[in-house]
């Protein structure tokens, strides 16, 4: 099913298909291709469909949103009511949520048929998916490649045809860096410009939710309908929300585009920087002014300032499992702290637990200075970089990965190498910015995104630049065949 | 920068996790070897430069205290482990 969102719209506007037969194809699709990529925990047959025919009423009334009747795969790491939660956790293994992510509530207000619960890195930690404590989901273009993470199965969901969209969250990377492993468009709006109620937290100054679309335009119409201040997240930002599909215009004159050399660095895949050099190219023939040689200079630290500021929050954030109100308790003794050590031992896995481990000890007393105060600073410096660079530059384009996706198992033995896969999607978490990552090409058959880095709020100028461009290539048509 | 087993040890007890001698290990390998890593940012000059703690700079967001129904407890109590009546039943903590 490789509609995308405003293909469906037309087709149901003018009645020439039903939510419920585009439902129903979704899920037919869904059984065909799940055993080979295992992209969804939850499959929501029943609701998807009584949600549809819910829909098709509102259609023939002729009050349908944009979104309405369309279906959707959500992160397995926001709150549905009534529809587990897993965060592909066994410690939530069985978490029925008894309340709605603002995200969910607002697609669920717009007529939005969801599907199911997409796989996912265990609480958004990881970069492959292969740290789900379910199964690890595969890449459509290549089954024995991961799809990225953490929000690979909402990026395989779409890159498959098992949706018409997907909502991710995105804390490193976790919505570009599987965007452009799958060859889908990954949205990671400003932090605070879409609630985070209901979005299970791992580290609280960096996540953010958005959208994983078949192209530009779709992206645009899921921010529209999931944007906007929320009193009850209360990083959320109180600005007015603009109509993003307004500013999907292909003249992007004069718009100044740089291009940070530190993003262009030994260690690069050679196909991945000829992708990246030729897609810069195209913006150029679009009539962009691109300048080389931006310098970010703090851009190597950024690495090391994530790695201790996310797992500090999420040392801090993941202390509520304690087995006593929800999720996996372990029963087998009557000592109070022997079952909250065993209950924490036996739900988490790998990656959480050294995680936690790493976060406990950059906030410990004796090490807090050297650790946690001091990467916050650091922080700050790349804050300036980006300010500094965007005094200049409308946006600036940097490749999304280093590489095309690795082999399974080729880095799960080596936290670190896995973690220098986020490399290049970090220091927008950092700075709290804007980020598109689009399709920009091929390596050897494997899917290669060019990202784009707006100013805080400044969707609608990366937006536009990836809209141009894309309207200009063909990259986002291809599609994997399985 | 290696970690010793005791501080290791002494980590996972601060974050009341139970670990196995040969996590125990493994952890005390790969955390040094991060934390190593880390390293680098003691290079960079911050005497005079401010921690940011949240990339939006939102100064004291209140809202109006209003009266609004809470989750039936029912709902909350849903997917406790143990509950007794309305409320969660926890392990003893006083002996």
């Amino acid at each position: 099913m490789q509609l995308t969102i405003h293909e469906a719209q037309q087709l149901l506007r003018n009645k020439k298909l039903s939510s419920l037969e585009l439902t129903k194809a979704c899920l037919e699709r869904i059984r065909q291709v799940e055993p080979k990529v295992h992209a969804l925990v939850t499959v929501t047959d029943e609701l998807a469909l009584s949600q549809a025919q819910k829909a098709d009423r509102l259609i023939a009334k002729g009050d349908a949103h944009p979104l309405g009747g369309i279906p959707v795969v959500i992160k397995d790491n926001m709150c549905t009511k009534g529809v587990r939660t897993t965060c592909s956790s066994r410690m939530l293994e069985n978490f029925v949520p008894p309340y709605e992510a603002t995200v969910v509530e607002k697609l669920n207000s717009c007529g939005a048929i969801i599907l199911g619960k997409a796989n996912m890195d265990e609480f958004a930690m990881g970069s492959s998916t292969e740290h789900s404590a379910f199964f690890t989901t595969h890449n459509p273009w290549e089954l024995s490649r991961v799809p990225g993470g953490s929000s690979g199965g909402s990026a395989v969901a779409v890159a498959a045809g098992e949706t018409i969209y997907a909502l991710g969250s995105d804390t490193g990377g976790s919505i570009r860096q599987p965007a452009g492993f799958c060859s889908v468009t990954g949205l990671k709006p400003t932090y605070g410009r879409v609630s985070r109620y209901g979005l299970v937290a791992f580290a609280s100054s960096l996540d953010q939710i958005g959208p994983l679309t078949k192209d530009v335009t779709d992206c645009a119409i899921v921010l529209n309908a999931i944007a906007g201040y929320d009193s009850r997240d209360s990083t959320s930002a109180p600005y007015p929300i603009p109509d993003y599909t307004q500013c999907l215009t292909t003249d992007i004159k004069g718009l100044r585009i740089g291009v940070p050399k530190e993003y262009f660095v030994a260690g690069m895949q050679a196909e991945v920087e000829e992708a990246l050099r030729a897609a810069i190219n195209k913006l150029k023939e679009l009539g962009a002014k691109v300048e080389f040689g931006v310098s970010l200079p703090h851009t190597p630290h950024a690495l090391a300032v994530y790695y201790i500021i996310a797992p500090s929050e999420a040392s801090a954030n993941l202390a509520r499992y304690d087995g006593v109100k929800y999720g996996f308790s372990y029963q087998e003794t009557d000592n109070m702290w022997e079952a909250l050590e065993k209950t924490r031992q036996f739900g988490f896995g790998d990656e959480v637990k050294r995680r936690i481990m790493l976060g406990t000890y950059a906030l410990s007393a004796g090490y807090y200075d050297a650790y946690y105060l001091k990467a916050q600073k650091v922080r700050t410096l790349i804050r300036r970089e980006f300010d500094q660079a965007f005094e200049k530059y409308d946006a600036l384009v940097t490749p999304t990965s280093p590489s095309v996706p690795f082999k399974i198992g080729e880095k799960i033995d080596d936290p670190l190498q896995m973690y220098l896969s986020d490399v290049f999607t970090i220091p927008v978490n950092i700075a709290g910015l804007p980020a598109i990552t689009i399709p920009a090409g091929f390596g050897d058959g494997l899917p290669i995104g060019m990202q784009l880095i707006g100013k805080p709020f400044g969707e609608e100028t990366i937006l536009r630049v990836a809209y141009a461009y894309e309207q200009a290539t063909e990259w986002h048509k291809k599609k994997p065949k399985i | 920068m290696k970690l010793s087993r005791e501080e290791v040890q002494h980590i996972a007890l601060l974050a009341r996790l139970g670990v196995t001698e040969t996590e125990l290990e493994r952890l005390r390998e790969q955390l040094s070897n991060i934390l190593e890593n880390f390293q680098i940012l003691q290079q960079v000059d911050t005497s005079d430069v401010p921690p940011t703690t949240q990339s939006v700079a939102l100064q004291s967001v209140v809202r109006d205290d209003e009266v609004a129904p809470s989750l039936p407890p029912d709902d909350v109590l849903a997917n406790a482990p143990q509950r007794e009546g309305e409320f969660f039943r926890v392990k003893a903590v006083l002996e």
